[in-house]
């Protein structure tokens, strides 16, 4: 390993006001080689990314490029020197249409066709307003675009975080076959199995400095959350499941009853219940008409056929607020959607304290100070940056969603994969919670695009696939390469070989071309 | 080697910081500032007298900006104030010759809370842009009060002695329009920062779609407001005419734009969810003294303006500058 790194960045520190997002980041990627990012969540890696590529200006350090000084100023001096991010948000603008956002960014239009297509999204119709489009295919629309002008340095954060398994997969092809080329990918992720399947080295960052560059071979794992976490302990298991029996003597009630709900073509015959003290996991690929049932249920749209019970009352919500009193609180996956995020985290918190017209009147700070921070202490949010919300790192910001609805003691919370793009720290907290949640009689219904979520928290798995409920597991059952297949919607039992998310207990995958170990 | 490396943090910026974190300072040094220029300008102008009548020609304003901030917040704006001060300022004059001044009230304050009712539905309801709904309903204000102007030509106007006395008078030197002013700025910044319903327009305007997640009814917030909003002007005509003491059908008028040039000034965003009212004070102070002081300087009316405007750019910009962290 002879040649000079393609991206040499050293000595990097940022301060935002008297946060320091980055102390002493250092970064070294070869060609060829496709890098890991790691670290928990506000660790600074965004950040990093976003100094790279000249969004963000750094307080100090030294980057080098092809073995030159190389003062990246703005992102378009970046693409000039090669290197292309898809950051953590989406960044088409919102109200143009994708091929205006092209035109923006000086994007030919024909590769990135190419790359759409390739990336698994058959039917893009351009002319369609960014606004309209699915997070997650924007997501994939973002990567589209930054192959489409052939980086040397592609800048990957948590890319795949919000996608489904089968817009993954292709990503994680798409990746390798870059490293393949010669070219190189910095990929930030949080999944040990895309890590493992893809990733030559790691480095690994934490509390904003460079602790550690590890080769990727078997069982580096172990090694690599220690170095993020540090002293601190992981592995945690997720405290015993209690609620089964609950589940069974509330059985008689369900809490949350759907009855053969539609809405659109999306949705068509969804059937479930939901028992006290019970966490049901969803699973679902993109777009089988999971989102729209948690808009039903979250009181957003009105299903066109079929009905919610609610402790076995037929109910009809035409706003949200008539899904709250009904005690259903909904967290979105998109963080941006829940959260006021100029706003100070207690007032985010407390935001449904004030939303009915009776409690419009003057604020009773000292008890809602008591509850805001006893939901912030129960989901231990950092609160350093707490004056405005956007300075939260990801997964600070996740947990203010969910503090939200504690502070608020909703009955049922609607959980929307949570955990996208947080680090293992922070997601066990949120199995911690949800199970707590449980044991405490509350219920949860839990949509993950985390298949190794489901044994860890759910008692219970429901799949949909094409807007209908395909099986519902035991949580006993429900290993990856089986709740695998039913998200595929291939019925319980066939064996088929489904990429190489199927099979997620050995380290290096079956695909051949794998660069699997470093030498 | 080195390509960026910035070592310890000058002075300049720590001054910054320290401003972005109390942003009424750099407003109130910008005040005194002024005051200063104008004392050099006209030595001795600066006195008791000189205060007291500023104070009483920031007060209307102060409050229309107030009505500016409140829907600013949301992301909104009110161009309709201009016209309801004008019209209940109007309809008091008229109104109180032939009858009981509580009557005359009542009718002075009814176009004002229609004229609110109708754009928070327009606006909440029907999601008309806030610029268009006020706009309108402020242009079918002034028709209806050149049509109202007609059937009273003959009983002529009269300005109730308790509006002089409140919009003019002074005791031990004070403006009595304090009096109103104080409970009604301390009840607004109160509201803005301590009741749910002043919390629900910061969050309405940063993001509406979480307050709805949140359970929040955009358009009884948005309707609320505006009624608020209007009520406001309503009450700032009936200051402003005992200030005046013209009943004309274009009184308030000229205080629109100032109104959301003195919110912006003090620091309220336009696209919403960033404010406070007591910059918006300030704000309106700044400009009274602007005014005047452009004034003394003797200037044809039309480059009196041209500076006006070019001022209140330059404010607004570099008070953005310093308050914005990059
Ligand atoms: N604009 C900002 N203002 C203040 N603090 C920020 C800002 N952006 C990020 N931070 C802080 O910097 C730290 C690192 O954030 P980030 O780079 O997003 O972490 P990661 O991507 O590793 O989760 C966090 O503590 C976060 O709160
Ligand atoms: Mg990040």
């Amino acid at each position: 390993m002879t040649s000079t790194p393609l991206l040499d960045a050293s000595g990097v520190a940022k301060n935002y006001g008297a946060v320091a997002a980055l102390r002493n980041a250092s970064l070294s990627v070869l060609p060829g080689e496709v890098h890991a990012l790691m670290g928990a969540n506000g660790a600074g890696k965004s950040t990093l990314v976003k100094i790279l590529t000249g969004a963000v200006p750094a307080s100090a350090g030294r980057i080098l490029i092809r073995g030159e000084a190389r003062d990246v100023r703005s992102p378009a001096a970046a693409r000039r020197a090669g290197l292309l991010p898809v950051y953590q948000e989406p960044s088409l603008i919102p109200d143009l249409d994708v091929l205006s956002n092209l035109r923006l960014t000086g994007t030919p239009v024909e590769p990135f066709r190419a790359w759409v297509r390739e990336l698994g999204i058959p039917d893009l119709d351009i002319r369609d307003t960014a606004r309209d489009i699915p997070l997650a295919v924007l997501r994939v629309l973002d990567l589209a675009r930054a192959l489409a002008v052939e980086p040397d340095v592609l800048l990957l954060d948590e890319m795949t975080a919000a996608l489904p398994a089968n817009l993954a997969e292709k990503v994680l092809e798409v990746v390798r076959r870059q490293g393949d080329s010669g070219r190189a990918v910095i990929f930030i992720s949080h999944r040990f199995v895309e890590i493992s399947a893809l990733c030559d080295r790691a480095t690994v960052l934490r509390d904003g400095e460079t602790v550690g560059v590890v080769d990727i071979v078997p069982g580096v794992e172990e090694k690599i959350v220690e170095l993020m976490l540090g002293a601190r302990i992981v592995k945690t298991h997720v405290a015993a499941r209690g609620a089964n029996q609950a589940a069974a003597t509330a059985a008689s009630r369900p809490r949350l009853g759907v009855r053969n709900l539609r809405f659109g073509t999306k949705l068509n015959d969804v059937s479930f219940d939901l028992a006290d003290g019970e966490v049901a996991g969803v699973v679902a690929l993109e777009g089988q008409g999971q989102d729209e049932l948690f808009a039903a249920l979250a009181g957003s749209i009105r299903p066109s056929a079929g009905a919610i019970e609610v402790d076995g009352q037929p109910v009809k919500f035409t706003h949200p607020i008539d899904a709250i009193r009904a005690g259903l609180a909904y967290v979105p996956g998109d963080r941006a959607e829940a959260l006021a995020m100029q706003r100070s985290v207690r007032e985010n918190i407390a935001l449904p304290f004030s939303a009915a017209l009776r409690n419009w009147g003057p604020i009773n700070m000292r008890r809602e100070r008591a509850k805001v921070v006893s939901a912030i202490e129960r989901l231990r949010i950092d609160t350093r940056a707490q004056g405005e919300v956007q300075r939260l790192s990801g997964g600070n910001q996740q947990k203010v969603t969910i503090a939200r609805w504690i502070a608020a003691d909703a009955r049922t919370i609607l959980c929307f994969d949570p955990t996208r793009g947080i680090d293992v720290g922070t997601k066990q907290e949120i199995y911690k919670l949800l199970r707590e949640l449980a044991g405490n009689g509350k219920s949860v219904l839990f949509y993950t695009s985390e298949l190794e979520e489901v044994q860890r928290v759910c008692d219970r798995v429901i799949v949909i696939f094409g807007g209908r409920v395909v099986d519902i597991f035991p949580v006993e059952e429900a290993d990856e390469p089986a709740l695998m297949r039913a998200a595929y919607g291939l019925p319980r039992g066939a064996k088929a070989d489904i990429g190489i998310l199927a099979d997620p207990h050995s380290s290096s995958p079956e695909t051949s071309d794998s660069p699997g170990t470093t030498p | 080697m080195s390509t960026t490396a910035i070592q310890s943090v000058p002075l300049g910026r720590r001054l910054k910081r320290f401003m972005a974190d109390r942003p009424l300072i750099p407003l109130i040094i910008l005040l005194v500032i002024l005051v200063v220029i104008l004392q050099i300008l006209r030595p001795g102008i600066v006195n008791e007298r000189w205060i007291a009548n500023t104070i009483k020609f920031a007060i209307p304003l102060a409050i229309l900006a107030g009505c500016q901030t409140m829907t600013m917040l949301t992301g909104g704006i009110d161009l309709s104030v201009g016209t309801v001060a004008t019209m209940s300022a109007f309809i008091m004059a008229t109104q109180v010759v032939n009858q009981d001044p509580a009557v005359a009230f009542l009718l002075a304050m009814m176009p004002a809370v229609l004229i609110g009712l109708v754009n928070g539905i327009g606006v909440g309801v029907f999601r008309v842009h806030p610029l268009i709904m006020t706009l309108g309903t402020s242009l079918i204000g002034t028709g209806c009060l050149q049509v109202y102007q007609r059937t009273v030509i003959a009983s002529g106007a009269k300005i109730p002695d308790f509006l002089a006395w409140l919009g003019t008078g002074l005791t031990y030197g004070v403006p009595n329009a304090l009096l109103l002013f104080v409970p009604l700025a301390a009840l607004i910044v109160f509201t803005l920062s301590r009741t749910g319903f002043g919390r629900l327009l910061y969050a309405v305007g940063d993001n509406e779609h979480a307050t709805r997640l949140s359970g929040v009814r955009y358009w009884q917030v948005i309707s609320a407001l505006y009624v608020i909003s209007s009520v406001l002007a309503g009450i700032t005509g009936l200051l402003y005419i005992g200030l005046i003491k013209a009943p004309s059908l274009s009184l308030a008028e000229p205080l629109v734009l100032p109104s959301v040039a003195a919110a912006v000034i003090g620091g309220t965003s336009i696209f919403g969810g960033r404010g406070g009212y007591t910059g918006t004070i300030i704000g309106a102070l700044i400009l009274t003294v602007l005014t005047t002081l452009l004034t003394i300087l003797q200037m044809p009316e039309g480059a009196r303006r041209i500076l006006f405007g070019l001022i209140v750019l330059f404010v607004t910009a570099a008070y953005l500058r310093i308050v914005e962290e990059r």
